[in-house]
């Protein structure tokens, strides 16, 4: 059965690029608008991996991590971030928050499958 | 024995330069890529350092002043311009052509030496201080060598909370190169302290790779700050002779800082086996020792890997020592036929069985024989891409050529045969074949022509085609010049494909002008005659406007072809099998109805017929039923009459030697099972022969 990812992100192209590449790749994708979209949609999906971006509405990246974190079926599932060179202490209160790891924007599709690999092995 | 040598040394070189001329032509395509520029680098450095030691120091000298430019390129400081590519290709010309002289007869043009050097060191200097910045990131390093580390990877308590598993990193290790992974669990509390969520486990890994250290840091990126990470080189592996045994294990564990020098002395004192001494004396726990001897045994595997790799790789060997191995093996197949021949006629049990396992074996030895003399026909791909380059430049036209299945292998002989036929297709493709710049553009075509080559195999055979994308043949021009040369009469209408296989009569060129790469009026006759002579055949198909595409047909290898046995009167003849269609009977009844015009009624359609008998001049009578094997030539069906059809036979093809090279329609000849000899029909140059004897009566 393929493997389920989320991306949680509030600029639709980076998702669709994201969803895209995601399902090339053979996984099943599902789409969150904002932290708080995604927190709801963790509650009733099962997801294998949690794909985020750190500045997002209403629910920001880092609070998503701490969210995802606090529930039983996301506490041990790869969390990566999506981040730009200049965030270098948003990266580390990511981390903080339980993020397993980064990806700094801009990206390539391979780079993100790259590091899909790598997490969800 | 000095001369055993240099040859070793030119055959490299010819291998290093042809590598060269189509790496420099990707180069010119992608001038950023670091590897091919490092591919360059490497191949002038080998030849420039085996050069001098074989006593080639022109070459040596020459070759030394582009490898400088090559490390410029390298290092970032020099850019990859078409001026750089055409001047390397020259030098690379130029290396070729100095070693082409090295035996003695003359020597190469030292003025165009002086020219090419001259051409390369006004571009090293004029070049260097703009391009510098942002050359220095593309460069990728050269390739690192082997090198095995050390890695303690101790994991925090909690890594599993920020969602990495461990194990997917050792995974990833393993995917570098040769890992032995260890795991100490000498951390594990007891069940009633553990914290399920926790992680005990620590790894000792042992890692021979040659990624370089960064691959190993890269595989640790997200979970550096939460672990104990430590990496070191514990032996390079390319750098030095290995003779010398590997560290040992004291000096293992002392490097580690698992004991002191002192505790090992004290301890080699006792004279007894360290290791277990180590850890009955608990100066270290017994899981650490292991971990130590398992890197002992890593190294010694790697090393003993390494050796036999050196053993099993390939060796060169002679064409012509190929050529005698495969001659045996047709003889030993033609031996093999004979003795299962007498084994089923003597009807002796233990005899048959003998029989039957030196045909398994004969079998064997004849694929693997043939194999060994497979090769890929990438090679001469290479070269074509060269000639397009260099001719379409001179005729002003911009053609790209694309290559496809360079893999695809064909018997060493076949594809040294072929060189010259494609060439010939190729330089037709582009000089009449796609137009010139402003002529596509006019016609809505991109200004760049495409030729593209490509090889596939197809059952027994080899289909090689050559298609561009240019104006296509013209069939008016071709029939009126036809009809000029009194190939066809005026009023002949002829199908298409009859009217664009008249390019390869004799004397025929449609092209208005001669210009230096084709349009003398010779080639295409000539090419179907090589192709014929390969047993091979060609086709043509154009559609006007929108390209020619040229396919040509090989049979995988020369030597051993399956063919149709059969009898006229007590004499054997053999039909490559491949030509053959069907069988049917000719009747007394049949030839009276047809009033000695030798046509055949096939299930409604027409067939012409050669009686073999009539043309070999057999004497004797035909059977009551005669045969009629029908061939397929061309997309033209004729039938050969022949007394019996035997069966199938696989065949070892012998030449006919000197004294019957002239014999008509017999291409060689072949041994049977009883010791007589059959002879292979050359079925198309018979059909030729009757048609232009015909056409003369």
């Amino acid at each position: 059965m393929a493997k389920v990812i989320m991306t949680a992100d509030d600029s639709a192209s980076v998702r669709q690029m994201v969803s895209f590449t995601l399902k090339q790749g053979g996984y099943e994708v599902v789409e969150a608008v904002d932290g708080k979209d995604a927190l709801q949609k963790l509650a009733s999906h099962k997801v294998d991996m949690l794909i985020t971006d750190l500045n997002m509405p209403n629910l920001d990246g880092i609070g998503l991590i701490k969210g995802a974190r606090g529930l039983a079926s996301c506490r041990f599932i790869p969390i990566v971030m999506l981040t730009t060179e200049s965030q270098d202490s948003r990266k580390q209160e990511g981390k903080a928050a339980g993020a397993t790891g980064w990806i700094v924007k801009p990206f390539k599709p391979e780079q993100l499958m790259a590091v899909v690999k790598k997490v969800l092995g | 024995m000095m001369d055993v040598h240099r040859q070793a040394f030119k055959e490299e070189a010819y291998e290093l330069l042809t590598e060269l001329e189509s790496s420099l032509l990707e180069l010119e395509e992608t001038p950023d890529d670091g590897d091919l520029i490092g591919r360059v680098f490497r191949a002038m450095h080998t030849i420039k350092g085996s050069g001098s030691m074989f006593g080639f120091d022109d070459i040596a000298s020459f070759t030394h002043e582009v490898e400088t430019i090559f490390d410029m390129v390298r290092n970032g400081k020099l850019q990859v311009t078409k001026t750089l590519v055409n001047l390397t290709l020259a030098a690379r010309d130029q290396i070729k052509s100095m070693l082409d002289l090295s035996d003695g007869e003359g020597a190469a043009d030292a003025e165009a030496s002086a020219r090419i050097i001259a051409g390369l060191r006004t571009l090293a200097c004029c070049d260097t201080p703009a391009a510098a910045p942002a050359q220095a990131k593309a460069a990728k390093p050269a390739p690192l060598e082997r090198v095995s580390y050390r890695i303690r990877f101790v994991p925090a308590r909690g890594i599993f909370a920020s969602g990495s598993n461990p194990l997917h990193l050792l995974g990833e290790l393993r995917e570098l190169g040769t890992c032995t992974v260890m795991a100490q669990t000498s951390g594990f509390p007891s069940l009633s302290e553990m914290d399920p969520e926790a992680c005990y486990v620590y790894w000792d890994v042992i890692l021979t790779t040659d990624q370089g250290v960064n691959a190993i840091r890269d595989v640790f990126i997200f979970v550096e700050d939460d672990c104990e990470l430590k990496i070191e080189v514990i032996a390079e592996h390319d750098r030095f002779a290995e003779q010398q045994e590997y560290k040992k294990l004291g000096e293992i564990l002392i490097e580690r800082g698992d004991i002191s020098a002192q505790d090992m002395k004290e301890v080699l004192a006792q004279q007894k086996r360290f290791g277990e001494l180590a850890v009955s004396r608990g100066i270290i726990p017994e899981a650490r020792l292991q971990s130590a001897l398992v890197e002992q045994r890593h190294i010694k595997e790697v090393r003993q890997e390494k050796q036999s790799a050196e053993a099993a790789s390939s060796i060169r060997v002679p064409a012509e020592r190929l050529d005698e191995l495969v001659n045996l093996v047709g003889e030993l197949v033609t031996v093999q036929a004979r003795l299962s021949q007498t084994a089923t006629l003597r009807e002796d049990a233990e005899l048959s069985a003998i029989a039957e396992e030196v045909e398994r074996l004969t079998a064997e030895l004849r694929d693997s024989a043939l194999n060994i003399r497979m090769l890929p026909i990438g090679s001469t791909f290479s070269k074509f891409k060269r000639l397009v380059r260099d001719l379409s430049g001179e005729l002003g036209k911009e053609i790209e050529m694309t290559t496809d299945g360079a893999e695809t292998e064909l018997d060493k002989t076949v594809i040294e045969k072929l060189n010259d036929p494609l060439v010939h297709l190729i330089r037709n493709s582009i000089d009449h074949g796609v137009e010139l710049p402003q002529a596509r553009e006019a016609a809505g075509k991109p200004r760049h022509g495409t030729v593209h080559l490509a090889a596939v195999h197809s059952g027994d055979s080899v289909l090689i085609t050559i298609a561009d994308d240019g104006a296509g043949l013209d069939k008016e021009a071709i029939r009126a010049k036809a009809v000029d040369k009194g190939i066809i009469a005026a009023s002949a209408e002829l199908p298409e494909k009859e009217l664009f296989a008249l390019i390869f009569a004799p004397g025929f060129s449609t092209a208005k002008k001669v210009s230096s790469v084709s349009g003398r009026g010779v080639g295409m006759d000539v090419v179907k005659r090589a192709i014929e002579a390969l047993r091979g055949s060609i086709e043509i198909s154009s559609v006007r406007g929108q390209g020619t595409r040229i396919t040509v047909r090989i049979p995988l290898t020369l030597a051993i072809i399956e063919s149709l046995l059969v009898k006229i009167g007590n004499d054997s003849f053999m039909l490559p099998l491949s030509l053959v269609d069907e069988c049917v009977e000719l009747t007394r009844e049949d030839l009276a109805r047809s009033h000695g015009r030798n046509l055949a009624h096939v299930r409604g359609r027409l067939v012409p017929y050669i009686p073999l008998r009539e043309r070999f001049g057999i004497p004797g009578e035909a059977p009551e039923i005669e045969q009629i094997v029908i061939t397929e030539v061309n997309g033209q069906r004729v039938g050969f009459v022949v007394d019996h059809v035997i069966g199938e036979h696989q065949t070892v093809i012998k030449s006919l030697g000197r004294a019957y090279k002239n014999a008509e329609g017999i291409s060689g000849a072949t041994i049977l099972g009883d010791g007589s000899v059959a002879l292979i029909l050359d079925v198309p140059q018979l059909v030729h022969s009757v048609e232009a004897e015909a056409e003369a009566a």
